[in-house]
């Protein structure tokens, strides 16, 4: 086994300050948190997508991920979470190169929606103030988000999801330490 | 200084990992009512162990707590529940509500608008807003998954053709983002305009009933009503006996056994704050 | 004038520190200790530990004391402290046939391998007040101990299974359902049925399993058999990868043979009702075995209108945690919610006079 990088210095505190920035995102989609912990993850993986899963992620939660090996094994090693090679069958879902197809993951169902999955993605870079003009739940007016690397048709995909609704899944954008997210309520329209 | 033998804020990592999924959805899915396996707590069920183990989840050293029962600071579950937090997360508590990041309540939504560094924990004791009308979680389940919310609406239509309006008075049922149906908990119905597009997140938990759910800030929140008999907000028609306030909501206290009456503020803050504010403005 | 009552914090340390002092009570006479509590109280530790969800006779001695004998009060503490506590993992299931028996009965055999046990029990005893227990010092004289040889005693169930006349329940390797982790969905599995029940009130599943002999709910229940006694706990550890001790538990195990008239899949047969609870626990063992088999009535192509084969309504309120939790909850302030009942009346009423008055007009 290779030598594993250690998890979150303060497994308490620091779970439940990256916890709060992933909250702060999801209620306010598309306004950018800084992720604060401190932890130095493998590559591919950044500090903000570590910190989510970490918080978020454990035995209790499948998690399906391209990330490679080292990656793999340290968050089986500090999440405890079971690697899934489907896509579908994954709770969480951490891409860090080419995005998978949203309509691949579990989006729950009419009565449980909440069982729909949250992918995490890691993109090259989040912006604000200029992008995607997003709206819908937790926006007063309108938040503006410039993603960096964003898959291409990525909100045309989105609006087949939101169709979904209730069902459907949950975004988090990382990059660095940086996250945003898309619940499954936001309306993207291209800027 | 938090007690020796247990983790931060009581709860262990893996529960508060479980509660904080379930957040996360519900934020995600305005309205819609989380199953999550809540936990005993060494307070009993009924007396705030959803809203508890919502605080307990999301809290951390740099928070500012404030909880109330009532409106007001001083009701003993809410002493209770205040030196919960002081002793097993060592956080620091106002009576203030603009010095609190996170306030719990149980029964009303502070007076003073909340803004957006703000998260109002709810206790729920029952979530699901069809219960007296449908006792089957089973069935409410499948009329949430469809949007059916006939039953609510033949059920206030009936109010008003027997007694002229809508009974409802606390409890008032909410349409959140026009989707699900919500409890708002039994705050006065009041309170429930204080939800629609607020800047604070909402939280809701009801621990002996196992469910979390969610209002993000900014979102609709609609009391329902039709269009002949609009939901009107009542309040006692007196002002505060100590501050003077003709609109915030009243206690009434019982001053004599000859049918005196007298009427107060809930929101003891709020009260607080205006009878020291003329002072102020004096000096 | 009025102004309501500050200072909750003084009044609920004095509360507390009176609260106390009453448990103690009369200081003239000696302090109970918890072991005098676990030794002498043993029935009432037992249904602390069951509804509690905890083995642990000390822990649930404890309670009773700090409860002042509140039964419900020394469970739900029991339970608070229970969930603090790490999990390990799920046991192996207990092969009940190889208990070490203190008692054990049978009501649909006169003889059976393994015998009838009386063991220590208050069937047959006049219930005459026994004033000779107020004189104190007087020690119960030692009884006799017969040697039992019995290291396996076969179940009822089993001997009625083997001649094709006893419904067997489909085995599983799979780790069965836990509600202290996960929240109740319906339909439920047995398993989670069974737990719920196990550490269901007592007076509930009491007077449920009473209602299915009494019409409400197609019981025709016979005791196969009662067994109380105790038994070792073993867990596969995953890093040890085979069986080891952990330590022994009181168990009382109850297994009703039920009739059941057959289907077209299925040629007449028994059925069970299952109840297995900590310590000894007769009463409610038998409750729950009659609660088991009232719940399998859709399962088992029955009518199910009666109260104790409701699924929802059963599992929702067995638990007197939650149950004395939200009844006493009531207790607590409800001046907001009071208020706007108050002046929504004082609306109708005055919308109604108004009426009155116009039409005496």
């Amino acid at each position: 086994m290779t030598h594993l990088s250690p998890g979150f210095a303060d497994p308490v505190l620091d779970a439940q300050a990256s916890f709060r920035a992933v909250l702060e995102a999801m209620s306010r989609p598309g306004r950018i948190q800084r992720i604060e912990a401190r932890i130095t993850p493998p590559a591919p993986l950044c500090t903000a997508a570590a910190a989510a899963l970490l918080s978020l992620a454990d035995s209790d939660t499948p998690l399906w991920l391209d990330a490679g090996d080292t990656v793999a094994e340290w968050l089986r090693f500090h999440c405890g979470a079971p690697i899934m090679p489907e896509i579908g069958a994954a709770r969480f879902a951490l891409a860090c190169g080419a995005a998978p197809s949203l309509a691949a993951l579990d989006v729950g169902t009419d009565e449980d929606p909440q069982l729909g999955a949250t992918l995490i993605l890691q993109v090259a870079g989040l912006i604000a103030g200029d992008g995607w003009r997003l709206t819908g739940p937790g926006i007063q007016h309108e938040h503006r988000l410039h993603v960096l690397g964003a898959p291409a048709d990525f909100t045309a995909a989105w609006a087949r999801n939101q169709a979904l609704f209730p069902r459907g899944i949950d975004v988090l954008l990382c990059a660095g330490d940086s996250i945003a997210a898309l619940p499954r309520s936001v309306t993207i329209a291209e800027a | 200084m938090t007690e020796a033998g247990y983790n931060f804020a009581y709860l262990d990592e893996a529960t508060k990992r479980m509660i904080r999924r379930a957040i996360l959805k519900a934020v995600a899915i305005p309205g819609h009512q989380i199953p999550f396996g809540a936990r005993e707590m060494p307070l009993p069920y009924g007396w705030g162990t959803g809203g508890i183990q919502v605080t307990a989840s999301i809290l951390g050293p740099n928070d500012v707590l404030k909880v109330i029962d009532q409106g007001a600071d001083d009701t003993t579950n809410a002493v209770s529940i205040r030196r919960f937090f002081t002793r097993v997360a060592g956080i620091a508590t106002t009576e203030v509500t603009g010095e609190a990041s996170i306030i719990q309540t149980r029964h009303r939504i502070p007076e003073k608008p909340l803004t957006e560094n703000q998260i109002l924990v709810y206790q729920v004791p029952q979530p699901e807003p069809l219960f007296r009308l449908e006792p089957h979680r089973a069935e409410t389940r499948r009329l949430h998954a469809l949007a059916d919310y006939g039953l609510m609406h033949v059920r206030l239509y009936e109010d008003i053709a027997r007694l002229g309006h809508i009974a409802k008075a606390y409890d008032y049922p909410v349409m959140v983002n026009e989707r699900y149906l919500m409890s708002p908990s039994p705050i006065p119905a009041f309170d429930n305009p204080k939800m629609h597009q607020m800047a604070a997140l909402q939280l809701f938990g009801a621990g002996r009933e196992k469910r979390i759910y969610a209002v993000p800030p900014y979102t609709p929140v609609r009391s329902l009503d039709f269009e002949d008999h609009p939901f009107r907000p009542i309040r006692a028609p007196h002002a505060c006996a100590i501050c003077g306030s003709t609109t915030s909501y009243l206690d009434e206290l019982v001053t004599d056994d000859a049918g005196g009456r007298a009427f107060i503020c809930s929101d003891t803050d709020y009260c607080q704050e205006r009878q020291q504010a003329p002072k102020a403005a004096a000096e | 004038m009025y102004v309501a009552v500050k200072g909750g914090e003084k009044a609920i340390s004095a509360a507390h520190a009176w609260l106390d002092e009453t448990r103690r009570g009369d200081t003239a006479l000696p302090e109970l200790s918890v072991a005098q509590i676990e030794q002498q109280m043993a029935l009432a530790v037992d249904r602390v530990m069951a509804e509690g969800s905890c083995h642990d006779r000390f822990l649930a001695a404890l309670a009773i004391k700090q409860a002042k004998g509140d039964l419900i009060e020394a469970a739900f503490l029991l339970r608070a402290y229970r969930t603090t506590l790490p999990r390990f993992g799920a046991s192996a299931p207990l092969e009940t046939s190889r208990m070490r028996l203190r008692r054990r009965i049978s009501a649909t055999y006169k003889d059976l391998p393994g015998g009838q046990v009386l063991g220590p029990t208050f069937d047959y005893t006049h219930r005459l007040l026994d004033f000779a227990l107020a004189a104190e010092g007087r020690d119960a004289p030692a009884t006799p101990e017969a040697p039992t040889d019995m290291t396996d005693v076969p179940r009822v169930t089993e001997i009625l299974a083997r001649e094709g006349l006893m419904q067997r329940e489909a085995l599983s390797e799979s780790e069965p359902g836990d509600l202290t982790r996960e929240p109740l969905s319906f339909p439920a599995s047995r398993p989670v049925r069974l737990q719920n029940l196990a550490r269901g009130d007592e007076g509930f599943l009491l007077a449920l399993g009473y209602s299915t002999q009494r019409g409400y709910g197609n019981a025709h229940p016979f005791v196969g058999e009662i067994r109380v006694g105790h038994i070792g706990v073993e867990i596969t550890p995953p890093e040890l990868g085979f069986a080891i001790d952990i330590g022994d538990i009181g168990i009382t195990e109850c297994q009703m043979v039920n009739q059941f008239k057959g289907s077209r899949t299925e040629p007449a047969q028994f059925t069970r009702g299952y109840g297995l609870v900590f310590g000894h626990g007769e009463r409610r063992a038998m409750s729950m075995a009659l609660v088991d088999r009232g719940l399998r009535a859709r399962e088992l192509g029955e009518e199910a209108d009666a109260p104790a084969q409701q699924e929802e309504f059963v599992l929702y309120h067995s638990d007197n945690i939650e149950a004395t939790g939200f009844v006493e909850h009531l207790k607590l302030p409800h001046y907001v919610d009071f208020q706007s009942e108050l002046e929504n009346l004082r609306t109708i009423r005055r919308a109604a006079e108004a009426e009155l008055r116009e039409a005496a007009e």
